[in-house]
């Protein structure tokens, strides 16, 4: 029971990664329709400027701060650079024009931080475990990333739906030439849209910074989760976002550490040791087929949004 | 396509590029240096794979995120034979293309149903699903991949001859090139290729759309899975790498760079892809800073690839 508890944070923890990296995919297709592979090229960066930052202050908040400005900036930049010029065009290009702008930041960070990767290290009191029930404790800094990217979502949800910003996204989503026709400045929208992405990306990426090594490609295997998480919850669709990736996070976590024994009770030991590594990776993968065969728009359409 | 030949820039180009791949090993043979050779059988293996690509992103529009899987399928299917005693290529081969077919069959019943985007990502999906499964084959080195003792056995031809094997690999490439411009040129070509244009209309006169694009997902998926089972056989290793999602990602440069919906596209795309990967990696240790943005500006600036900037100069 008590295991079970923590893989559930654990999972919830996941899923709430994946929706901060599947916001900003969703966002930015929903709204300029373009397909950013390099999405997970700022995730990593978020997580690299935050190691250094931090390292640089001693501090950690104040690091994962300046870290946060630095990624929205590079996503602003890098919208105004080289994102332009794809809009309106196929996806086919999208996919080609950011993939190489993966290879490049890939490239660029090898350049600037070295091959080796790099570790943060947490402040004192974020290690300690906390009793969150009577004889359970959880790593408090994990509890923090569940409730730091809970108050995200609440902020994004309410910059959405109560915002004139959020008026204006949900219209640029609905009918772009129409916003772009009433006056509205669709240039400037499109850039600080892709800079709230950058910067969710980056997010995600310097609070699992303490978690994981911070390394060259750490973005490219959760992007592919991302994606199966906006399949999952509906293209351009935040509510579906949400609601998929902590689907996903459980799914995938619970799984990994359940199925084993499942497995065992049900076959030989060796048969379980065998398949159970390749089958609980795959849990997710048959999850999308069977929400792609019953509902191919994702559980919340983007019609519905 | 079945314009009449003419000697213009463009068919000069390609004719070129085949004469010099025909008499690579001849060179080889003079100068000792067999570097050039083992890259050229690396670069004819891989256009073989742009080439079944082509055939469902070009002419059919198909957008396939996920077609390395079928390098690595085909590959696994030589290795796991190979590992558990059964050396033929007679058996390994016809299992590398039935185990692609099937995985193409299942996954574009699944995707095709799907339109845009949807599909770009679920082909993405499905492949790094399977890249996960190999990585948790344990008994087939997992993550490490797994090394081929043998290569493919074929009676008396011996597979371990390089010069053998790179004129194999040829002429598997010609005989794909040669059918899939079959394929596309026949009635179900146009059907596949009308669809691409007009989905709605190719519905409204009758055609069954998603049976005929589900076939040709199949046929591409089979023809790499071949593909897959050379490059097991080039590289005497598999590993799980060979269909990470980036790879998939290359074989889609490799056939926008050179021409989308043309014959010699996807080789002369491969040819030019793998050589500037050569090249930078030998001038700078970052080949990256500048691959990356080049592909941004084809992207950006060049509508038809290279195939098409050689026809620009004749006209």
């Amino acid at each position: 029971m008590l295991y079970f508890i923590e893989q559930f944070l654990n999972g919830v923890q996941l899923g709430m990664l994946l929706f901060l990296l599947a916001a900003g995919l969703t966002l930015i297709f929903g709204i300029m329709d373009l397909v950013n592979l390099a999405h997970g090229s700022l995730y990593m960066l978020g997580a690299y400027f935050a190691a250094t930052f931090a390292a640089f202050t001693g501090s950690f908040v104040l690091g994962a701060a300046l870290a946060l400005a630095a990624t929205f900036v590079c996503g602003v930049a890098l919208e105004i650079i080289a994102i332009r010029p794809l809009y309106g065009r196929n996806h086919l290009d999208h996919v080609l024009g950011t993939f190489g702008l993966l290879l490049f930041f890939n490239e660029l960070v090898r350049l600037i931080w070295g091959p080796a990767g790099m570790t943060l290290s947490l402040p004192g009191e974020m290690l300690t475990a906390v009793q969150i029930l009577p004889h359970v404790y959880y790593p408090a800094y994990r509890l923090v990333i569940i409730a730091a990217t809970l108050v995200v979502a609440a902020l994004l949800y309410i910059v959405v739906m109560r915002t004139r910003l959020g008026m204006l996204i949900r219209a640029g989503a609905s009918n772009r030439e129409m916003v772009g026709a009433l006056g509205v400045n669709i240039k400037l929208l499109y850039t600080l849209v892709f800079g709230l992405g950058a910067a969710l990306a980056g997010f995600a990426g310097l609070m699992q910074a303490p978690i994981l090594t911070v390394q060259i490609g750490m973005g490219e295997n959760i992007l592919i989760l991302a994606f199966v998480v906006i399949i999952i919850g509906g293209i351009g669709s935040i509510r579906g976002a949400f609601v998929a990736a902590i689907i996903v996070g459980l799914i995938d976590t619970v799984g990994r550490a359940f199925l084993p024994d499942l497995l065992r009770a049900a076959l030989s030991t060796n048969a379980a040791l065998t398949l159970a590594p390749a089958l609980s990776s795959m849990l997710i993968y048959m999850l999308m087929a069977g929400i792609l065969v019953f509902r191919p728009e994702g559980l919340f359409p983007a019609a519905s949004r | 396509m079945s314009e009449p030949f003419r000697l213009n820039p463009r068919n000069a180009v390609i004719a070129g590029l085949l004469v010099f791949l025909a008499l690579l090993p001849l060179y080889t043979a003079l100068s000792g240096n067999s570097f050039v050779m083992t890259l050229f059988t690396r670069v004819l293996i891989l256009a073989m794979a742009a080439v079944s690509l082509n055939l469902i992103m070009g002419y059919g529009g198909m957008v396939s995120f996920g077609h390395a899987v079928y390098l690595g399928l085909g590959g696994y299917a030589v290795g796991i034979l190979a590992k558990e005693g059964f050396g033929s290529g007679l058996l390994q081969w016809p299992a590398a293309i039935a185990v692609s077919a099937l995985f193409a069959l299942v996954v574009g019943a699944l995707s095709l149903r799907t339109r845009g985007v949807y599909f770009i990502m679920i082909t993405l999906a499905f492949a790094q699903m399977v890249y996960y499964v190999a990585i948790g084959l344990d008994r087939y080195g997992g993550d490490d991949g797994l090394t081929i003792y043998k290569r493919s056995r074929f009676g008396i031809v011996d597979l371990n001859n390089r010069t053998l094997f790179y004129y194999l690999c040829f002429a598997l490439l010609l005989a794909s090139i040669y059918l899939v411009s079959r394929v596309v040129n026949s009635r179900f070509g146009l059907a596949i290729q009308g669809a691409r244009s007009n989905e709605r209309r190719m519905r409204a006169i009758g055609f069954a759309v998603f049976r005929y694009r589900l076939v040709c997902f199949v046929i591409a998926g089979a023809l790499c899975g071949l593909a897959g089972a050379l490059l097991a056989n080039h590289t005497n290793f598999i590993s799980p790498a060979m269909m990470f999602w980036t790879r998939s990602g290359d074989l889609m440069v490799m056939v926008v760079l050179g021409g989308l919906a043309t014959p010699f596209g996807p080789l002369i795309g491969t040819v030019t892809y793998l050589l500037l990967e050569e090249a930078l990696s030998r001038v700078t240790e970052y080949p990256g800073l500048i691959l990356g943005p080049t592909l941004l500006l084809v992207a950006i600036y060049l509508h038809g690839g290279i195939h098409s900037l050689l026809q620009r100069r004749t006209s």
